[in-house]
């Protein structure tokens, strides 16, 4: 099963991240307690090197972000709470900023490509707000991109052979060259939302 | 001055019109309201169901299932975020204590309604049977809002 492989490969990707993480922690600071990051911060767009598919076909890489700031989150179109929860919040954010909206570049990252193919992503953020890009991808490709951003997600599978994914629901905020700018957690308070997109426009 | 208040009343209930209240319903102590779903693209997608309980009484009471002819499978979930992600477990019971009110809403508590029978579509309604420990059962009709709706369609009741 290649998902099942992918999905261990990835995993086995992010523990490695981790395991160097602290390793480099312990090297730092030998006599200190070793630290325990449990959410590490995504790379820059300028160090990551993915390549996905837009839901109108189109590849799409992290240097074509480079030149805006961006908005970017991880979810799926089969997700009942949080996915629509993340996506009307920011769909209030962008009519909140009005015209300053228009600089930004705004993407959801399935981590269910299995379902979320070009078309379905197409139907689903459309939705939403025409703004949004939704990407897509292989297993690989999609495990390659979520461990750029530190993003952490798996598959649950369910009694009735169905599954659902348990997956990292923070929005990630880029700055125009590419530096990671901070994250918006999926419950924070509405009202810090909004300064912390301002601080990325300009 | 008579003239001003007609024109008040005639505004009130055109503003009444233009959102009717959510209902509400009753059992024993628990009065239940804002109950709402969202649309969804075909019948492969699970839906969401959204309830506020208030209990009125003075013993606890809790939320132990549900039940509609529109979903196969539907369960009680909690969203819930550790180190950032985001996960739906699936809860017992959702207690309702005393006193208090419990809400079914985005980003907590909800009712994930799997393998449903038909499509939501906005504009239409479903039942919903809800089983207490104590109160026993009560059915609902659940509104269905559009796909990217915040909220019910009718007017909460903030009471």
């Amino acid at each position: 099963m290649p998902t099942r492989r992918q999905l261990i490969l990835g995993a086995a990707a992010v523990v490695a991240t981790a395991a160097g993480t602290l390793a480099l922690g312990a090297w730092r600071s030998r006599r200190n307690p070793p630290q325990t990051d449990a959410s590490p911060l995504p790379l820059a767009l300028t160090e990551m090197d993915w390549r996905l598919t837009s839901q109108r076909g189109v590849p799409v890489g992290p240097g074509d972000w480079i030149g805006r700031p961006a908005l970017v989150f991880f979810g799926f179109t089969w997700c009942p709470d949080v996915c629509p929860t993340t996506l009307i919040n920011i769909s209030d954010w962008l009519e909140e900023l009005g015209e300053d909206a228009e600089a930004l570049t705004i993407a959801l990252i399935t981590v269910d490509p299995e379902r979320d193919s070009p078309e379905v992503l197409a139907d689903y953020v459309s939705l939403f707000d025409a703004r949004i890009t939704g990407l897509t991808g292989t297993p690989d490709e999609i495990a390659r991109t979520a461990a750029a951003f530190r993003v952490r997600y798996e598959k649950m599978p369910r009694e009735d052979g169905d599954y659902t994914m348990n997956h990292t629901a923070g929005v990630f905020l880029f700055r125009p060259d590419g530096r990671f700018a901070g994250i918006i957690d999926f419950h924070e308070d509405p009202a810090f939302a909004i300064p912390k997109i301002r601080r990325i426009l300009t | 001055m008579k003239y001003l208040l007609a024109a008040l009343a005639v505004s009130m209930t055109a503003s009444a019109a233009s959102a009717q209240s959510c209902p509400s319903w009753q059992s024993g102590d628990l009065t239940l309201t804002n109950a709402w779903s969202r649309a969804t693209i075909g019948p492969a997608r699970p839906a969401v169901f959204y309830v506020e309980i208030a209990n009125a009484g003075s013993v606890d009471d809790s939320l132990t299932a549900i039940s509609t002819p529109l979903a196969e499978m539907p369960m009680l979930h909690e969203t819930v975020v550790t180190d950032g992600v985001a996960t739906m477990p699936h809860v017992s019971d959702i207690p309702v204590p005393a006193g208090s009110t419990v809400s079914l809403a985005p980003g907590g508590f909800h009712g994930m309604l799997m393998g449903l029978t038909a499509a939501l579509a906005e504009g239409e309604s479903f039942p919903m049977t809800l089983i207490f420990e104590r109160s026993g059962e009560v059915t609902i009709d659940v509104g269905i809002a559009a796909y990217a709706a915040r909220g019910p369609a009718c007017q909460p009741d903030d009471s």
